[in-house]
C-alpha cells in the first residue's frame, strides 16, 4: 500500500484529475495516430534518431511552444485566482504548486529550448559550416533537455509537484518542510537538462571558434553568432555551479546529509548563493540570444548595417562578465551589512551601462536607414520601449537600500516580467516569423502577425503595470490571497484582464500557423527579407549540407556584401561532402536517463542501479563503435542544387 | 538638472494619487527609515522616468522620420559603423547616472543598516522577532513580556529587531517603517526601525515559506511612550506566563490568533548564537560565502 501512496498526488483535486485524463487521451491519441498512418518508421529515421541541426532546432522548437502554453496556463490559473480577494479557485497548495511550475518551466523548458532552437538553426548557417562540432551530442543535449521536461510535467500527475518556488530556498525545499517528491523532481528535472545545456555550450562555443567559413575572423561574424558565443560562454562557467548545488540538494533530500539543512552546521544561505550564481548569468543566457535576434531583424528592416558593431559585441562581452558579479543583489536583505550592499549595489547598476549602450545602437541603426515594419521588426521596435521600463526598474532595484521595500514583492514580478517578456519572449516570436521560411519553407502570414504583436505587447503592459503599484502598495509575490481591505483588488483585476489578453495574443499566433500553413504559398524566394547574413544565403529548403560549396567571407555582411557589392561567396569547386550517420544512440539514452531520473525520484534504487549501468553501457558502446560517417558524392550535390536552383 | 526628473516624479505621483486614491504604502514612509528608502525610490522613479521619455523620443522620431514609405524608392541607406562622440555621450551619460545612483545608494545603505540618526540620543527598544510556521513570536526582554502576532511599539524611539527563524527563511516586513530583512534559522539578524508618530500599521513576512505563507502577518500599533508602558504594566498584572510546553505547542505548524505572556522564550530556547550585525562594525564577519 505505502508504495501506491507515494506516486498518488499528495492533494489531488478536479483539475489535476482532469488533466490525468488528458494526458492518457494525448497519449493513447498519439500511438493510435501513428500506427493508423504507419508513422513510426517515418518518426524514427526522420526525428528521432536525427542529428541534423536543423531538425534538431525544430524539435526544440514545438518542445519550446508546448511548454509557453503549459507556462502560460499555470499563470492564467493564478492571475484568475489572484483576481478577486479571498477568491478559492486554488488553494494554498495548489497555487505554490503552480507558481513553482510556471517559473520553472518558463525559464528552464520555454526560454532555453527556444533561444537553443535558433542557436541550433543559426550559428552553423551563419559561419557557413555544415553543422556543429559535435552532431552526435548536440542530438543527447536536445533529449536530455526533453527528458527533464517530461519529469517535471509528470510531477504533478504522479507523486506531487515541487511546491517551494523555482528558487526552492533551503531548508523550505529540505524533507522537513517539502515531504512530497515534489522537489525531487526539480532536482532532477533540472540536472539532466542542465547536463544537456552543459553539453550544448561546449558544442557550440567549439562550433563557433572552429568551424567558421574562410575569411570569418571574430570580428567580421554576426551579430547572432556573437551572441551565441558569450551566451554559451556563460553557459560553460555557471551551469557546473548549478550542477553541483543541485548534487548537493539531492544528497541532503535522499541521503540525509546536511548541506543546506540548519541543523549540523548546514547553511541555507549557501544555497541562495550557489542557485544565483548560476541563476542571474542564466537570465544573461536567455537575453543576449535574444539581443542578437533584434540585432538581425533591425539592421535587415532598416536595409542599414548594424550601427556600432563592435560596441555591440564590446557590451555582450562585458556584460557577460558582469552577469557573474551581481548575483547577491537578490539576497541584498539576507543581513550581509552595507559594505557588501553596496559593492553588489554597484555591479548591478552598472550593468546598465552595457545594455543601454545596446539600445542606442538599435536606435541608431535606425537612423538614415529605409525601414518598412513587419511583422518581426513591429516586435523589436515594441520591444524597445518595454523592454526599457522593464531595465530601468532593474536599475531601481539594485539600489539595495530601496530593495528592502522592493524585494519579494510584485514591484520585482513586474520587473523581470517586463525584462523577459519583451527580452526574450519578442524576441522569440520575431525570430519565430522572421525565420519561420527558414525553419518550415513558407511564410507565416504579415497581417495576422502584426496583430499578435500589437495585442501580446498590449497586454504585457496590462498584465505587469499594475504589478509596479501593487507591489509598492505591499503586495508580497507568492501570496495566494489577500483580503479586501488590502486595496489589491483593482490591480490584480487589470492585471488579469491583461493576461486574458496575452493569452489571446498567443491563440492569434496558433491560428497564424495554422493558417498559413493551409493557404500560404509554397513558391518563396531563399532570401524573402532582403536580409544580410549568410543564413539567407542558402536554399529554401535548406539541404542537409546546408552550403554545398563553402562560402569565403570578406566582411560583417557577406550576404549582404555579395548581393550589393559583388563579392564572391563561393570560390571552390564542388567537393565531395562528409556528412554524419543518423544515430539512435541519444534517444535511447535519453530514455535510459528518464528512467534513471525518475527512479532516483521514488528512491527506487533497484532502476537507479540498472540504469547507471545502462548509461555506462552506452557510453562505452559508444567508443568503441565504428562509424565514420558518410559521403554525399559530387553528382548528388549537383542534382540537389539544380533542382533547389530550378524551384526558385 | 534634476528639475526634469523631479518634474516627472511629481507628474507620476499625481496620476498614483488619481488612481489609487489612498498613497501606496511604501511611499507613505511613517519612520525615519522608510523615509530614507521612500526618497531613494521617488528620486530614482524621476532620473528612470527622464531615461525611458528619451528612449521614447528618439524611437518615434527615427521610426517617423526614416519609414520607407516617405522615401524616395531609389534611396539606399548609408554603411555607417560608427561614433566616436555619439558612443561617448551614450556611455558617458549612463555612467554618470549610475555613478550618482551609487553614491545616493552607498549613503542611504549606511542609513538603512544603522540606527536611524533623528533618534540617535535615545536608547533603542531591543525586539527579537522570530517565525515559526505561520506565525511570529516577540519578545521583549526588557520588559520581560513576549507577544504573538503583534507587535506594540513606543513611536519616536529607535527599534532594534534581532531577526530568526524556527522554520525556513522569513522576511520581516513593516512597509511603512522601513525595508524588510531575512529571519534565518542559524543565525540572528538585526534590523534597525523607527515610527516617527503613533498609528496603526501592517506587517508581513514577505519570504514565501510554504502552505500558510498569505496569511503570515502581524499587527503593528505604535503609540507614545507612556501608553507603551501603561501597556506593559497591564500586561504584567494580565497575561499568564510563557511556559515552555506552551512555547512547543506554539511552535507546532498552523495560525493562531494575538497573544500575550509575561516572560520570554530567550530564557528557554535562545536564539541562534551567530550574529549578523546590520551594522558597519561587524560587517565584515564570517560565513556569508
Ligand atoms: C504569459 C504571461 C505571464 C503571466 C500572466 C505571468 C504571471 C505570473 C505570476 C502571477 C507569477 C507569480 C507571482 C507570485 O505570486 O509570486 C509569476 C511568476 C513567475 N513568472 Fe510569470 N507570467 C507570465 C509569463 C512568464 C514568462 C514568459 C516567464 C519567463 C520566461 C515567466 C517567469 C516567471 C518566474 C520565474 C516567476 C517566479 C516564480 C516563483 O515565484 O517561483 N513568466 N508569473
Ligand atoms: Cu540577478
Ligand atoms: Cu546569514
Amino acid at each position: 500500500m505505502e508504495f501506491f501512496e507515494r506516486f498518488a498526488v499528495p492533494h489531488p483535486s478536479p483539475a489535476i484529475y482532469a488533466s490525468m485524463v488528458a494526458i492518457v487521451l494525448v497519449t493513447v491519441g498519439i500511438i493510435v495516430g501513428l500506427t493508423y498512418f504507419k508513422l513510426w518508421g517515418y518518426l524514427w529515421r526522420e526525428w528521432l534518431t536525427t542529428v541534423d541541426h536543423k531538425k534538431i532546432a525544430i524539435m526544440y522548437l514545438i518542445s519550446a511552444i508546448a511548454m509557453l502554453f503549459r507556462g502560460g496556463v499555470d499563470a492564467i490559473m493564478m492571475r484568475a485566482q489572484l483576481a478577486q480577494p479571498e477568491n478559492t479557485l486554488l488553494d494554498a497548495q495548489h497555487y505554490n504548486e503552480i507558481f513553482t511550475t510556471h517559473g520553472l518551466v518558463m525559464i528552464i523548458f520555454m526560454a532555453m529550448p527556444f533561444i537553443m532552437a535558433f542557436m541550433n538553426l543559426l550559428v552553423p548557417l551563419q559561419i557557413g559550416a555544415r553543422d556543429v562540432a559535435f552532431p552526435r551530442l548536440n542530438a543527447l543535449s536536445f533529449w536530455l533537455f526533453f527528458v527533464g521536461a517530461m519529469l517535471l510535467n509528470i510531477s504533478f500527475v504522479i507523486g506531487g509537484s515541487p511546491d517551494a518556488g523555482w528558487t526552492s530556498y533551503f531548508p523550505l525545499a529540505g524533507n522537513e518542510f517539502s515531504e512530497s517528491v515534489g522537489t525531487n523532481y526539480y532536482m532532477f528535472a533540472l540536472q539532466i537538462s542542465g547536463l544537456g545545456t552543459l553539453i550544448t555550450g561546449i558544442n557550440f562555443i567549439t562550433t563557433i571558434l572552429l568551424f567558421r567559413a574562410p575569411g570569418m575572423t571574430l570580428m567580421k561574424m554576426p551579430m547572432f553568432t556573437w551572441s551565441a558565443l558569450t551566451a554559451n560562454v556563460i553557459i560553460v562557467f555557471a551551469f557546473p555551479v548549478l550542477t553541483i548545488a543541485l548534487l548537493m540538494g539531492t544528497m541532503d533530500r535522499l541521503f540525509m546529509t546536511n548541506f543546506f539543512t540548519t541543523t549540523n552546521g548546514g547553511m541555507d544561505m549557501l544555497w541562495a548563493n550557489f542557485f544565483w550564481v548560476w541563476g542571474h548569468p542564466e537570465v544573461y543566457i536567455l537575453i543576449l540570444p535574444a539581443f542578437g535576434i533584434y540585432s538581425e531583424i533591425i539592421a535587415t528592416f532598416s536595409q542599414r548595417n548594424l550601427y556600432g558593431h563592435k560596441s555591440m559585441v564590446a557590451s555582450m562581452v562585458i556584460i557577460s562578465l558582469l552577469s557573474f558579479l551581481v548575483w547577491t543583489h537578490h539576497f541584498f536583505t539576507m543581513g550581509q551589512g552595507a559594505l557588501t550592499n553596496s559593492i553588489f549595489s554597484i555591479t548591478t547598476m552598472a550593468i546598465a551601462v552595457p545594455t543601454g549602450v545596446k539600445i542606442f545602437n538599435w536606435l541608431f541603426t535606425l537612423w538614415k536607414g529605409k525601414i518598412t515594419i513587419s511583422t518581426p521588426m513591429l516586435y523589436t521596435l515594441l520591444f524597445i520601449p518595454i523592454f526599457t521600463i522593464g531595465g530601468v526598474t532593474g536599475v531601481m532595484l539594485g539600489m539595495s537600500a530601496a530593495d528592502y521595500q522592493y524585494h519579494n514583492t510584485m514591484f520585482l514580478v513586474a520587473h523581470f516580467h517586463m525584462v523577459i517578456i519583451p527580452g526574450v519572449v519578442f524576441a522569440m516570436l520575431a525570430g519565430l516569423h522572421y525565420y519561420w521560411p527558414k525553419f518550415f519553407n513558407f511564410m507565416l502570414n504579415d497581417k495576422l502577425g502584426k496583430i499578435e504583436a500589437w495585442v501580446i505587447s498590449m497586454s504585457t503592459l496590462l498584465a505587469f503595470m499594475p504589478m509596479f503599484f501593487s507591489g509598492l502598495d505591499g503586495q508580497a509575490r507568492r501570496m495566494y490571497t489577500y483580503s479586501e481591505s488590502t486595496g489589491f483588488t483593482i490591480y490584480n483585476m487589470i492585471s488579469f484582464v491583461g493576461a486574458i489578453g496575452l493569452a489571446s495574443g498567443f491563440v492569434l499566433l496558433v491560428y497564424n500557423v495554422y493558417h498559413s500553413t493551409r493557404y500560404a504559398t509554397r513558391n518563396i524566394p531563399s532570401d524573402p527579407w532582403n536580409a544580410r547574413s549568410l543564413e539567407w544565403a542558402t536554399h529554401t529548403p535548406i539541404p542537409e549540407y546546408n552550403f554545398a560549396i563553402v562560402p569565403t567571407v570578406d566582411s560583417t555582411e557577406a550576404f549582404w556584401d555579395a548581393k550589393e557589392n559583388g563579392h564572391v561567396l563561393y570560390r571552390e569547386p564542388y567537393t565531395k561532402i562528409h556528412m554524419p550517420n543518423n544515430s539512435g544512440m541519444p534517444f535511447i539514452l535519453g530514455c535510459i536517463f528518464f528512467v534513471w531520473g525518475f527512479s532516483f525520484v521514488f528512491a527506487l534504487w533497484i532502476p537507479v542501479l540498472i540504469s547507471t549501468i545502462g548509461i555506462f553501457a552506452c557510453l562505452i558502446h559508444r567508443s568503441l563503435e565504428k562509424d565514420h560517417g558518410r559521403y554525399i558524392e559530387v553528382e548528388e550535390i549537383k542534382k540537389i542544387e539544380q533542382a533547389a536552383g530550378a524551384r526558385r | 538638472m534634476l528639475k526634469k526628473p523631479i518634474l516627472f516624479a511629481s507628474f507620476l505621483m499625481s496620476f498614483i494619487m488619481l488612481a489609487g486614491c489612498e498613497p501606496l504604502l511604501v511611499l507613505d514612509p511613517k519612520g525615519p527609515q522608510a523615509q530614507t528608502q521612500a526618497k531613494d525610490i521617488i528620486l530614482s522613479i524621476g532620473i528612470m522616468s527622464a531615461i525611458v521619455f528619451i528612449v521614447f523620443i528618439i524611437l518615434a522620431y527615427m521610426v517617423y522620420k526614416y519609414r520607407a514609405s516617405k522615401q524616395p524608392a531609389d534611396y539606399k541607406p548609408p554603411h555607417i559603423e560608427g561614433n566616436l562622440l555619439v558612443e561617448l555621450i551614450c556611455v558617458g551619460i549612463p555612467v554618470l547616472i549610475v555613478i550618482y545612483l551609487s553614491f545616493v545608494s552607498v549613503d542611504s545603505n549606511n542609513k538603512v543598516e544603522n540606527p536611524p540618526e533623528e533618534y540617535a540620543n535615545e536608547e533603542p527598544l531591543v525586539i527579537y522577532a522570530s517565525t515559526s510556521n505561520w506565525k511570529w513570536h516577540f519578545s521583549y526582554p526588557e520588559q520581560n513580556i513576549e507577544t504573538v502576532n503583534y507587535l506594540y511599539i513606543p513611536a519616536e524611539r529607535p527599534l532594534e529587531f534581532k531577526l530568526y527563524s524556527y522554520g525556513p527563511i522569513t522576511s520581516f516586513w513593516i512597509p511603512q517603517l522601513g525595508g524588510q530583512k531575512y529571519a534565518m534559522a542559524d543565525m540572528v539578524n538585526t534590523l534597525h526601525l523607527a515610527a516617527s508618530q503613533p498609528g496603526e500599521y501592517m506587517g508581513r513576512n514577505a519570504n514565501f515559506n510554504g502552505k500558510g505563507f498569505a496569511e503570515n502577518t502581524f499587527d503593528v500599533t505604535a503609540v507614545s511612550q507612556e501608553e507603551f508602558d501603561e501597556w506593559v504594566n497591564e500586561v504584567h498584572s494580565n497575561a499568564e506566563p510563557l511556559t515552555e510546553v506552551k512555547f512547543e505547542e506554539l511552535l507546532e505548524p498552523g495560525h493562531v490568533g494575538r497573544s500575550t505572556f509575561t516572560g520570554t522564550h530567550l530564557t528557554f530556547l535562545p536564539p541562534p548564537e551567530h550574529n549578523h550585525g546590520g551594522s558597519e562594525e561587524q560587517n565584515e564577519h564570517e560565513t556569508h560565502e
